[in-house]
């Protein structure tokens, strides 16, 4: 079972990425969307009266359900992988990033960013609590991620997801080509 | 129970999602910085079969497993879009991962993602809080 433990290709992962769309559709009348359950887990666990989080969460709870599917599928993908796993990254890539001082290009992200051991520095702080800070509350703001606005939203020709689209490469274009180098 | 589907297709989702390193803060570094083509391959290819799937739903008009009518209205046009957006922006870049692949990351056994999936939540909170005060 080759395709098992090794990568996929665009050409297959795209394609079934896409075919979420109308398997979701047709299955439950549900759009693709992921940070939605984000806003879920606060009317569930901290309304704390704020308006926003006053509806009814249980009535989206598919969402929840389709979040927690995600993790067991990187479970799944986990038992699959062999422990020495190494994306094989473009040569510019891994020279660029080598000048910013990584070195372990194993997994799925580097370790020498993204580890326990690294929370109380002002690195790990900026890419793990502040990342996830702006991820949380970019996609709140612009009412969808990149499977809401640029999979699901851009299928179906919306404007307001074009415009987030856009708005998430300039951000990380920003982020990548002129921050990144300060905060790494 | 009418969810498990929905778990279903999570799985679905949420391995293909890892075997394509979409979740790879790697690969996001290489997308941003143009140095392959991975990623607008999978990004291209899925809006693809997006594109052709909504053509034909609108096309057609076929009913849900439960016999509704589909659901395809957009989202509200608002200039958060573009504000959030880039806001966003900034942290796929930083974390290397959009709200699916945290999940995915954590069930590969990323678990430091956790703590990501924590502050994306408290970000969310966050906005919840302010949501009146910011221009939209």
């Amino acid at each position: 079972m080759d395709f098992l433990n090794t990568p996929w290709p665009w050409y297959i992962g795209g394609p079934l990425i896409g075919l979420m769309v109308p398997l979701l559709l047709l299955i439950g009348n549900k759009q693709l969307g992921i940070s939605s359950s984000l806003r879920h887990v606060c009317a569930a666990c901290i309304p704390a009266r704020i308006p926003f989080f006053q509806y009814d969460w249980k009535k989206y709870s598919w969402n929840l359900f389709f979040v927690a599917g995600i993790a067991m599928g990187g479970f799944l993908t986990y038992l699959t992988t062999p422990a020495d796993y190494e994306i094989s990254l473009s040569s510019e890539t891994k020279t660029d990033l080598m000048s910013l001082g990584i070195s372990d290009f194993s997994g799925m992200v580097p370790s020498e960013i993204f580890s326990w051991s690294n929370t109380s520095s002002f690195q790990g702080l900026i890419f793990m609590i502040f990342g996830g800070f702006l991820i949380g509350f970019g996609t709140r703001y612009a009412n969808g991620c990149t499977s809401g606005h640029t999979i699901m939203g851009l299928s179906n020709f919306s404007l307001s997801s074009l415009i987030a689209t856009i708005g998430f490469f300039v951000g990380g274009l920003i982020m990548t080509h002129f921050l990144l180098p300060f905060v790494i | 129970m009418k969810h498990t589907i929905y778990l279903i297709l999570g799985v679905f989702f949420g391995f293909i999602l890892t075997k394509t390193e979409v979740i790879s803060w790697f690969r996001i570094q290489e997308m941003f910085r143009f140095q392959s083509f991975h990623m607008y391959g999978v990004i291209g290819s899925a809006l693809v079969v997006g594109i052709i799937s909504i053509q034909l739903i609108k096309r057609f008009h076929p009913s849900t497993f439960e016999g509704e009518a589909i659901n395809l209205d957009g989202k509200p046009l608002t200039f958060g879009s573009a504000i959030g957006g880039t806001i966003f922006g900034l942290g796929w870049a930083l974390t290397g991962a959009c709200p699916g692949p945290i999940f995915a990351l954590i069930g590969d056994g990323n678990l430091i993602f956790l703590l990501v999936l924590l502050s994306a939540i408290l970000g969310t909170w966050i906005y919840g809080l302010l949501k009146e005060k910011l221009p939209h």
